[in-house]
C-alpha cells in the first residue's frame, strides 16, 4: 500500500516533532529535576565556604575551585599539543602513512572509555612517576583524554581557512611558520575554541579519570601537587555515600549552572571574536 | 625575529618545569602526609585530620579513599605515609606492614522499613544471602521474594560481613551496589531488599533486625554481643615516625576515640 | 637569514613531535594496561576468561562472558533509545521548524552533553528505577534503567552531530527536490539523509562509543549483578563497571583479572572503532 507524500508528510512531522518534543522533555526534566531539589541549598555561603563535616554541612567552595582548575590545566596542556598536532597534518604535510597512523591513533585514542583513562593515569602518573594524586596527576590524564577532541576540531578549524590568505601571505615572503601563526591560526581561533569549550565541558563532569587520579581532598589546594575534588567527584561521594542529599543536588546545581556560564561566555565570545574579525 | 620568540617559550617552558619540580620536592617534606584507602573510614579520617592540623598548623594531610586494598598497595609503595583498611583478616600483601586498631565498626543487617522480619539467626541471614532460600515467608515474614543487595567483590565490609558468618557464596542474582549509601538507599526503596552497612551510618530510612536476638547496638558491640563486627587499621611500612606518628597518636588520644564515637563509628577498645 | 631558517626548522621538528602526542599517548595506555592484563589472561586460559559467567574473586574464579553480553545489550538499549530520538530531533529542527527556534534550541541541547554523567546516574536511580520496579517488576536497577539512562545521556551527542551533518547539506539539494514537486519529507527521505547519511552515522557511532565506555551512571543504574541477563529487567554488570566496582579492593591476581578486563574493553573498543572506520569509508563511498 503506497500512503500518498502528503499524508506521509504529516506522519512524518507529527512522529518527528513528537521525537524531538520527547527528547526535549526528558533533558528539560533532568535540568528541572536538579535545580528544583538543588537550589534550595544554594546560597552565597554554600559557594564560598568549606564542606564541614565531611560534606554534610558547609559549603563547596573548594570543589569549585577545583572543578576550573583542573580542566584549565588540561586544556593548557591539551592545546599546544593539539594544535600543534593539527597544524602538522593540515600545514606541513600531505597524506601519506605517518599522518594515516597519526589519525588512526588519534580516532582510537577518542574512543577510550574515561575508566581506562583513570586507570592508566594512576598506574603511570600517580603510582610510576609517584605524583600522588593531585592536580598535574589529574590534569595530565585529562589532557589525554580531551587531546583528540582539541586535534580534531583545529585540524578542521584549520582546514577551513580559505587558501587564498596563505597565497597572499606567502606572496609577501612570509615563511611557512609565519603563515601558520599570524594568518591561518588568528582565522581558525573560533573553531579551537569550540574544541576547547567542548573539550572544558568533558572536563569539568569527569568523574571516573580523576577520582583515580586527582583524588577527592576537601581542601583547597596550594600547589600543582596537591590533590583537588571537582564538583563532579563531590556530587559523587556525597550521594553515593548518602552523606547529604541536599548538598549533593546543591552541588550538581551549581555544576549545571557554571556548564550553562561556561557554555554562554564562549558563545559570546566567539561572537565578539567573529565580529571584529569581520570588521 | 621569530627565532628569539621560540627561544623564550622554551625558557618559559623550563622555567615552569623547574618550578613544578621545586614543589615537588616541597610536598615530600615530612610533614605533608597522605592517608589512603577504606572507604568506610575516609570521612573520619579527614575529620580527625582537620582537628589534628587545627593543632599542627605545621603538618598537612591529605585524605584520600580509594578501598582498603589501595590502602595497603599505597601503604606498600610510598605513595601513602598511612594506609586505611577495613579488614577482619588483613590479607597476606599487607604482613610487611604495621597496623594498628583503631577503631571498631559494627555491621548491620538492614531490611525496608515494610518488612515484617526484625530477627534472623546467623543461619537464617547466611541462608538468606547464598540463596538458599528465596521468600520472606521462610524466615517469618511476607510471602514474597527476598533480593539480597550487596557490596562489591573485595569491599571490606563484605570480606569481613562473610569471614564471620563463615565463608559462604553469595547468591549469583544479588544486587551489587559499591557503597553503603547505595545499599541503604536501594534497601529503603525496596521492600523485599535485604542488605548490610556500616553501624554508623544506619539511618531511620532502613530497618536493622537483631542478629541471634542481639540488636545491632553500640551497647552491644562493646560488650561483645553483637557479632558482627570487624576493625579498621591504621597501616603504616616500618613502624610509624614524625607527624605520621603524631597523627595516628592522635587518633588514638581520648578526643580523637571520642571523634570517631561521636560520629558512628566504635572506639579501640 | 640564517636564524628564520633554522627556526622554520625547528618548529617543524617540534610540530612532527607534538604530531605524535596522541598516538604515544594511546601505545603508552596500551602497554600498561596490557602488561598488567594479559599475563593474567595467559595465565587462566583465553577460553576459560572469555567464555565463562563465573566471576567470584575470593574463590579464585575470573570469567567476563556474562560481562561482555552485558555491556554489548546496554549498549544497544541506548542506541535503541538514543538513536531514533536523537536523529528524529536532528531532523526535525533543521527542516521543520524555522532557523530562529533552531538557534536557541541546539545550543540548548549541546548544553546537555555537558551534564555530568553521574547526574544522570542519579536521577536514575532516584526517578527512573522505582518507576520500572513499581510498573514492570524485577529490582529496578536493570538492563532497561541503564538503557534508558544511557540513551538519553548519549541523545546530545547523536543529536548535535546529526544536525550539523544534515545543515551541511548544500541547500540546492533541498530546493532541487522541493522545485520538482516533493513533499518537505520526501526531500528528507530521498535526497538529505542520503546526503548525510555519513555523519548521521558518525554521530550515531559517537553516542555508541560513549555508551559502551561509560561507567559512573551504569555502575549506579546497572545493579552489577554478574550474570547473562535473561531480561530487560535483570540487572546487569558492564565490562566498565567491574573496574571500577572492584580496583580499590582488589590485589594480586583479582587486580590482575580487573586490567584484563581493561584489555577485553580495550578491544572491544578497538573493534567498533574499525567497524566505524569501516562504515564511515563506505558512506563516503556512497555518497
Amino acid at each position: 500500500m503506497r500512503i500518498p507524500p502528503r499524508y506521509a508528510q504529516n506522519i512524518a512531522v507529527v512522529l518527528l516533532g513528537g521525537a524531538t518534543a520527547l527528547a526535549l522533555a526528558a533533558l528539560v526534566f533532568i535540568i528541572a529535576f536538579v535545580m528544583v531539589k538543588g537550589m534550595p541549598a544554594v546560597n552565597l555561603k554554600f559557594l564560598v565556604d568549606s564542606p564541614r563535616e565531611m560534606g554534610r554541612s558547609g559549603g563547596i567552595f573548594p570543589a569549585i575551585v577545583g572543578s576550573f582548575i583542573l580542566p584549565l590545566a588540561a586544556i593548557a596542556i591539551a592545546l599546544p599539543a593539539g594544535v600543534g598536532t593539527a597544524v602538522y597534518l593540515a600545514e606541513y604535510t600531505l597524506e601519506n602513512r605517518i599522518t594515516r597512523v597519526i589519525r588512526i591513533g588519534t580516532d582510537c585514542l577518542a574512543g577510550i572509555p574515561s575508566i581506562i583513562f583513570g586507570l592508566f593515569g594512576f598506574i603511570f602518573f600517580v603510582t610510576v612517576l609517584r605524583m600522588g594524586w593531585c592536580i598535574l596527576s589529574g590534569a595530565l590524564t585529562l589532557a589525554i583524554m580531551i587531546l583528540p577532541t582539541v586535534i580534531r576540531t583545529s585540524e578542521e578549524a584549520i582546514k577551513a581557512v580559505p587558501r587564498s590568505y596563505r597565497e597572499v601571505s606567502f606572496s609577501l615572503g612570509a615563511t611557512q611558520w609565519e603563515t601558520v601563526w599570524k594568518v591561518v591560526l588568528p582565522n581558525a581561533v573560533p573553531g579551537i575554541m569550540t574544541g576547547v569549550m567542548l573539550s572544558m565541558g568533558r572536563s569539568i563532569g569527569e568523574t571516573a579519570a580523576v577520582i583515580f587520579t586527582a583524588g577527592a581532598a576537601l581542601r583547597l589546594p596550594t600547589s600543582a601537587f596537591d590533590s583537588v575534588r571537582t564538583m563532579a567527584v563531590h556530587f559523587y561521594l556525597l550521594a553515593r555515600e548518602g552523606i547529604s542529599l541536599e548538598n549533593a543536588y546543591g552541588t550538581a546545581a551549581v555544576l549545571i549552572v557554571s556548564i550553562l556560564l561556561i557554555n554562554a561566555a564562549s558563545y559570546w565570545l566567539m561572537h565578539r571574536f567573529i565580529s571584529r574579525r569581520a570588521r | 625575529m621569530k627565532g628569539l620568540k621560540n627561544a623564550e617559550k622554551a625558557m618559559v617552558a623550563a622555567a615552569t618545569a623547574a618550578a613544578l619540580a621545586l614543589t615537588g620536592c616541597g610536598r615530600n617534606q615530612a610533614n605533608s602526609i597522605t592517608v589512603a584507602g577504606s572507604t568506610a573510614f575516609q570521612p573520619f579520617a579527614e575529620k580527625l585530620a582537620d582537628q589534628f592540623m587545627a593543632r599542627r598548623p605545621d603538618v598537612r594531610i591529605t585524605v584520600q579513599g580509594g578501598g582498603s586494598a589501595l590502602g595497603i598497595q599505597t601503604a606498600l609503595s610510598g605513595a601513602a605515609q598511612i594506609g586505611m583498611a577495613d579488614l577482619v583478616k588483613l590479607p597476606p600483601e599487607a604482613a610487611g606492614l604495621e597496623s594498628i586498631t583503631v577503631a571498631r565498626d559494627g555491621i548491620a543487617v538492614i531490611v525496608n522499613q515494610g518488612n515484617a522480619v526484625s530477627n534472623l539467626a546467623t543461619d537464617q541471614v547466611r541462608a538468606v544471602f547464598n540463596g538458599t532460600v528465596a521468600n520472606w515467608r521462610n524466615v517469618g515474614g511476607d510471602d514474597r521474594g527476598i533480593r539480597v543487595v550487596s557490596r562489591e567483590a573485595g569491599s571490606g565490609t563484605r570480606s569481613s560481613f562473610e569471614d564471620i558468618l563463615g565463608g559462604f557464596r553469595l547468591a549469583n542474582d544479588a544486587i551489587v551496589q559499591d557503597s553503603n549509601g547505595t545499599i541503604r538507599e536501594t534497601v529503603a526503596n525496596d521492600r523485599d531488599a535485604v542488605g548490610y552497612l556500616s553501624h554508623g551510618l544506619l539511618t531511620e530510612r532502613v530497618k536493622p533486625v537483631s542478629l541471634d536476638g542481639v540488636e545491632c547496638k553500640e551497647e552491644e558491640i562493646v560488650a561483645g554481643w553483637y557479632k558482627l563486627v570487624r576493625p579498621v587499621f591504621l597501616l603504616t611500612k616500618g613502624a610509624p615516625s614524625g607527624a605520621a606518628k603524631d597523627f595516628i597518636d592522635f587518633v588514638l588520644s581520648p578526643e580523637g576515640q571520642e571523634t570517631i564515637r561521636r560520629n558512628g563509628l566504635l572506639p579501640a577498645r | 637569514m640564517v636564524v628564520r631558517w633554522i627556526a622554520e626548522r625547528a618548529v617543524k621538528w617540534v610540530l612532527i613531535a607534538l604530531a605524535f602526542s596522541a598516538l604515544a599517548s594511546l601505545l603508552l595506555i596500551a602497554v600498561f594496561i596490557f602488561k598488567e592484563g594479559v599475563p593474567f589472561i595467559v595465565r587462566v586460559g583465553l577460553k576459560d576468561f572469555l567464555l565463562s559467567s563465573e566471576w567470584d574473586p575470593q574463590a579464585g574464579r575470573f570469567g567476563v562472558f556474562a560481562m561482555i553480553v552485558a555491556s554489548l545489550c546496554v549498549t544497544f538499549g541506548a542506541m535503541i533509545v538514543g538513536a531514533p530520538l536523537g536523529v528524529a530531533g536532528a531532523i526535525f529542527l533543521n527542516e521543520f521548524v524555522s532557523r530562529r527556534i533552531t538557534r536557541i534550541v541546539k545550543p540548548a541541547i549541546e548544553l546537555l552533553a555537558g551534564i555530568p554523567s553521574v547526574v544522570y546516574g542519579f536521577i536514575g536511580v532516584v526517578a527512573v528505577a522505582p518507576l520500572i520496579r513499581e510498573h514492570l517488576g524485577g529490582p529496578g536497577l536493570s538492563l532497561l534503567c541503564a538503557s534508558l539512562i544511557l540513551g538519553v545521556m548519549v541523545l546530545p551527542t547523536i543529536m548535535s552531530v546529526a544536525a550539523d551533518a544534515i545543515s551541511s547539506v548544500p541547500n540546492s539539494y533541498r530546493e532541487g527536490a522541493l522545485a520538482l514537486g516533493a513533499t518537505r519529507w520526501q526531500s528528507v527521505r530521498m535526497v538529505i539523509l542520503k546526503a548525510a547519511r555519513s555523519g548521521i552515522v558518525a554521530g550515531v557511532i559517537l553516542g555508541l562509543g560513549r555508551a559502551v565506555g561509560e561507567t559512573m551512571a551504569v555502575i549506579m543504574v546497572a545493579g552489577n549483578t554478574v550474570q547473562v541477563p535473561g531480561s530487560v529487567l535483570d540487572p546487569v554488570r558492564t565490562l566498565t563497571t567491574n573496574i571500577a566496582l572492584e580496583m580499590g579492593h582488589a590485589t594480586g591476581l583479582h587486580r590482575q583479572a580487573l586490567f584484563a578486563t581493561g584489555v577485553v574493553l580495550f578491544v572491544v573498543i578497538m573493534i567498533l572503532n574499525a567497524l566505524t572506520m569501516a562504515a564511515m569509508k563506505r558512506g563516503h563511498a556512497g555518497k
